[in-house]
């Protein structure tokens, strides 16, 4: 019997649904020969939602043949091989790897061959991602583009209105550029009432999420971390999609009224915890291993913020989700307005990315705001060796939390190569952290 | 005297201490990556010199930076904790890759020093990187006035821009002589007076080498024998060890692609009116670090173009472990060589490189070059 109640999600199959409908729609849109458009899940996908197309984000695409591994480990090891095979360096960020290897291999995780896209397109939201998508376009033999994305800077930084306003120009225009060729390269004539459409529910959607978020500080948490990788993926994938914005708002019902009857996502929650990167997909028992000890990871600035959007209250010093357009009371009419719009949503609210650029006192900032609010107790950092974008300032990170004497754990791992991953080694280093912490097993 | 270049290279810290002491009224800002407008910190009297590792094993970086990031970065990161460039007033760096922005923020975080961030563009083709570009540049010059409490006038800026062009027009003119049959300056040299540009102040460096090209290098040959010509591309690299081994194997380099090289002087700014744009044009139009090299591929016809022109049998392509700029570009610039018929060798580097294997490596690769095919 533990401490606390605790039930499955009514809306979990909803979830499955969605997520899988994604990847149907891509695989009918190849075998129809209809349009594709593939680039990085993290990059602004509302842009080409201006046509009638299928997305296909290579992230998400990624950690799902990693998790494929696990039962068949031609679609993990099998990937990497085919893309070291052609001499793709093999410390590169792991999705695109899988990326490549699938493509070299004409292999979908989901089925069939590898749906090859009518255009890339992508946005430079690390220092991979430009490169990805170029190399993709280089072995397709199609047509790419990108978007530069220069976040705006951590309040730490007190940057300046003038410097913001620049960044979002550039954004804007960029968008507006890439817009004509995409019209040009498709042969397809961009439908500006759509393309206002999927902003106004990327905005919502994203706040929607950073809002069910923020009911997760409830103690007991209502989602554990491993539970939100089902939920948060629906932003990742779709969320410019109408059946986004209605599943969040569904979901965020079903957590409020969880918190309010104390139902808890793990029923022995003793210790809350926060992880650091994204989690090794193929080994996501670590998460199972905690509950062993009372402990439960519930969020991350990762998980919060990958498709959250979280905006600053200087009066509050807290982060709290960003108001959409018509919460902020804005109608975007024209293309240029939802450009606009869409540029200051990603580079002032989009936290995650911004920290991918600045990893230093800014999300220190973020990271100590969430132990604060969420009340952690402790941190688990997954030294990325597979996504050096959110590695970046992870052992700041740790000298930031030991200074200030909150419990960390650091264990190294690639988020999709599984070849990079020791689990007896990490369960070794759970146990050590534990006893640390002054945490033992439950007795069952 | 070329001497001169390796003296100031291997002497960085103290011809900077010296320097010093005879500006007062100058101040000195250590920056990261090639990218740093230094027209606009001569304009400001402040000296820009640029940070390189020490090459040499160090225990002071592992607390900060994980293991799989490049080891130029912890070099250099671990050359600021060391207090090795203490004399710095400041330390700045452009966006570019994780890496070292890494150090930058590592340095920021332990050391308190005054900084500069320049949020350069990534896509640099891209016609709108302009506009924006030399907008952020003139903030730069704000905060620049505002440090210093001094203003930046035009006429300082022309002066800013003289300097750093005149330092790479001659830059250029030594590079146009190594297209000769047996080049009057080594690949080992030309990378000492490059590298010395970066670290001391360009007017001193430009006399010397103004000096060089007039009275040294004409009727000079830096070997009786060149041997094969090579061309070398590819990370952040000041190893003169492995260069000086590869010219003692029977070959020349003969030309680079390096931002202790070529990139970081090719071209120089182009006449306008507005002076930062002006500025900014010329950083967007730079034969470009692979990270900024997108969408379009404009690299590899440039790469080419240099091993054509300076009439290369091979090229080495270097990478320094985990250097993720280089390593996406490197099946692109492999076979972008391959395509014009110029043979490569590919070396990972590290803080230090082994010399002897490397130089089996290096052995090897010019043999294959050197020999006639069997059938």
């Amino acid at each position: 019997m533990g401490i606390y109640k605790t039930e499955p999600l009514k809306c979990w199959g909803k979830a499955k649904e969605l997520r899988l409908g994604v990847y149907e729609g891509i695989k009918k849109a190849r075998d129809n020969g209809t349009m594709i458009v593939a680039g990085g899940t993290e990059s602004a996908i509302a842009l080409p939602a201006g046509f009638d197309m299928d997305f296909l984000g290579g992230e998400p695409y990624g950690a799902s043949c990693a998790f494929a591994g696990i039962q068949d480990p031609s679609w993990n090891r099998g990937l990497m091989e085919a893309s070291e095979a052609a001499s793709y360096p093999r410390d590169m960020c792991a999705y695109m790897r899988i990326g490549i290897g699938s493509l070299l291999s004409d292999k979908f995780v989901f089925g069939g061959k590898y749906p090859v896209p009518t255009f890339n397109l992508q946005t430079h939201i690390c220092d991979t991602h430009g490169k990805w998508y170029q190399i993709m376009s280089d072995i397709e033999g199609v047509p790419y583009n990108c978007v530069d994305y220069v976040p705006y800077e951590w309040e730490t930084e007190n940057e300046s209105e003038e410097s913001k306003r620049l960044k979002r120009v550039y954004m804007k225009d960029q968008m507006l550029d890439v817009i004509d060729w995409m019209e040009k390269v498709s042969g397809k004539k961009f439908d500006d009432e759509k393309f206002i459409n999927a902003v106004n529910w990327e905005c919502e959607s994203t706040s929607l999420w950073a809002q069910c978020c923020m009911v997760n500080q409830a103690i007991p948490a209502v989602m554990d971390e491993k539970m939100m990788y089902s939920l948060y993926i629906i932003a990742v994938l779709m969320r410019q999609q109408k059946a986004a914005v209605e599943f969040y708002k569904v979901l965020l019902d079903e957590l409020k009224d969880r918190a309010a009857r104390g139902i808890a996502a793990f029923e022995n929650e003793k210790f809350r915890m926060i992880h650091d990167s994204q989690p090794p997909w193929h080994n996501l028992q670590i998460f199972r291993y905690l509950e062993q000890f009372g402990a439960v990871s519930i969020g991350a600035h990762y998980s919060f913020s990958l498709s959250g959007g979280w905006a600053y209250d200087k009066e509050q010093d807290k982060y709290l989700p960003a108001k959409a357009p018509k919460e902020a009371g804005v109608t975007l009419k024209t293309r240029e307005e939802a450009c606009d719009w869409y540029s200051e949503w990603l580079l002032a609210y989009q936290t995650l990315l911004r920290s991918l650029r600045y990893s230093g006192r800014g999300k220190h900032k973020r990271i100590q705001d969430i132990i604060d609010n969420w009340k952690i107790d402790g941190m688990m950092i997954h030294l990325n060796r597979g996504c050096e974008g959110t590695a970046v300032g992870q052992m700041e990170l740790r000298r930031y939390l030991a200074d200030r004497g909150i419990p960390a754990l650091t264990y190294e791992g690639n988020l999709a190569d599984v070849r990079e991953f020791d689990l007896e080694r990490t369960i070794d280093k759970i146990d050590t952290f534990m006893e640390t912490v002054g945490l033992t097993k439950i007795a069952k | 005297m070329i001497e001169d270049f390796k003296k100031i290279y291997e002497n960085r810290h103290n011809y900077m201490k010296a320097w010093k002491a005879k500006n007062p009224d100058w101040k000195v800002l250590g920056y990261m990556c090639s990218y740093m407008p230094e027209e606009i910190l001569y304009a400001a009297k402040v000296l820009p010199i640029r940070w390189l590792g020490g090459h040499e094993p160090q225990n002071v970086t592992e607390p900060h930076i994980m293991g799989m990031f490049c080891p130029f970065c912890r070099d250099v990161l671990a050359q600021g904790l060391l207090g090795k460039y203490d004399y710095c007033d400041a330390i700045g760096i452009t966006h570019t890759c994780k890496h070292i922005n890494q150090a930058y923020e590592s340095m920021i975080l332990h050391r308190g020093v005054d900084h500069f961030f320049i949020p350069t563009p990534s896509k640099m083709q891209d016609k709108q990187a302009l506009p924006y570009y030399a907008g952020i540049l003139k903030i730069f010059k704000e905060q620049l006035e505002n440090w210093t409490g001094k203003k930046i006038t035009e006429d300082d800026l022309k002066r800013g821009i003289a300097i750093v062009d005149e330092n790479r027009r001659l830059m250029r003119q030594v590079y146009e002589t190594r297209k000769a049959d047996n080049p009057p300056i080594s690949g080992l040299d030309s990378m000492y007076m490059v590298t010395a540009s970066q670290m001391y102040d360009k007017q001193e460096v430009n006399k010397i080498i103004a000096d060089v090209i007039k009275n040294e290098l004409p009727g000079r040959k830096a070997k009786n024998d060149p041997g094969i010509r090579l061309m070398i591309l590819g990370s952040e690299d000041d190893d003169t060890a492995f260069i000086n081994m590869v010219e003692n194997c029977g070959s020349s380099l003969v030309i680079d692609d390096h931002c202790t090289g070529s990139r970081y002087f090719w071209n120089t700014t182009e006449p306008g009116n507005d002076l930062m744009s002006v500025i900014a044009d010329r950083y967007l139009k730079r034969p470009p670090c692979p990270i900024k090299d997108m969408p379009n591929r404009t690299r590899i016809p440039h790469i080419q173009g240099l091993a054509k022109e300076w009439n290369v049998a091979g090229a080495i392509v270097i990478q320094q472990k985990f250097c993720d700029p280089h390593e996406l570009d490197k099946v692109a610039i492999v076979n972008g060589l391959k395509a014009v018929d110029v043979p490569t060798l590919y070396l990972e580097f590290d803080v230090t490189v082994p010399i002897g294997p490397f130089r089996i490596r290096v052995e090897a690769f010019l043999e294959t070059l050197g020999s006639e095919d069997l059938f």
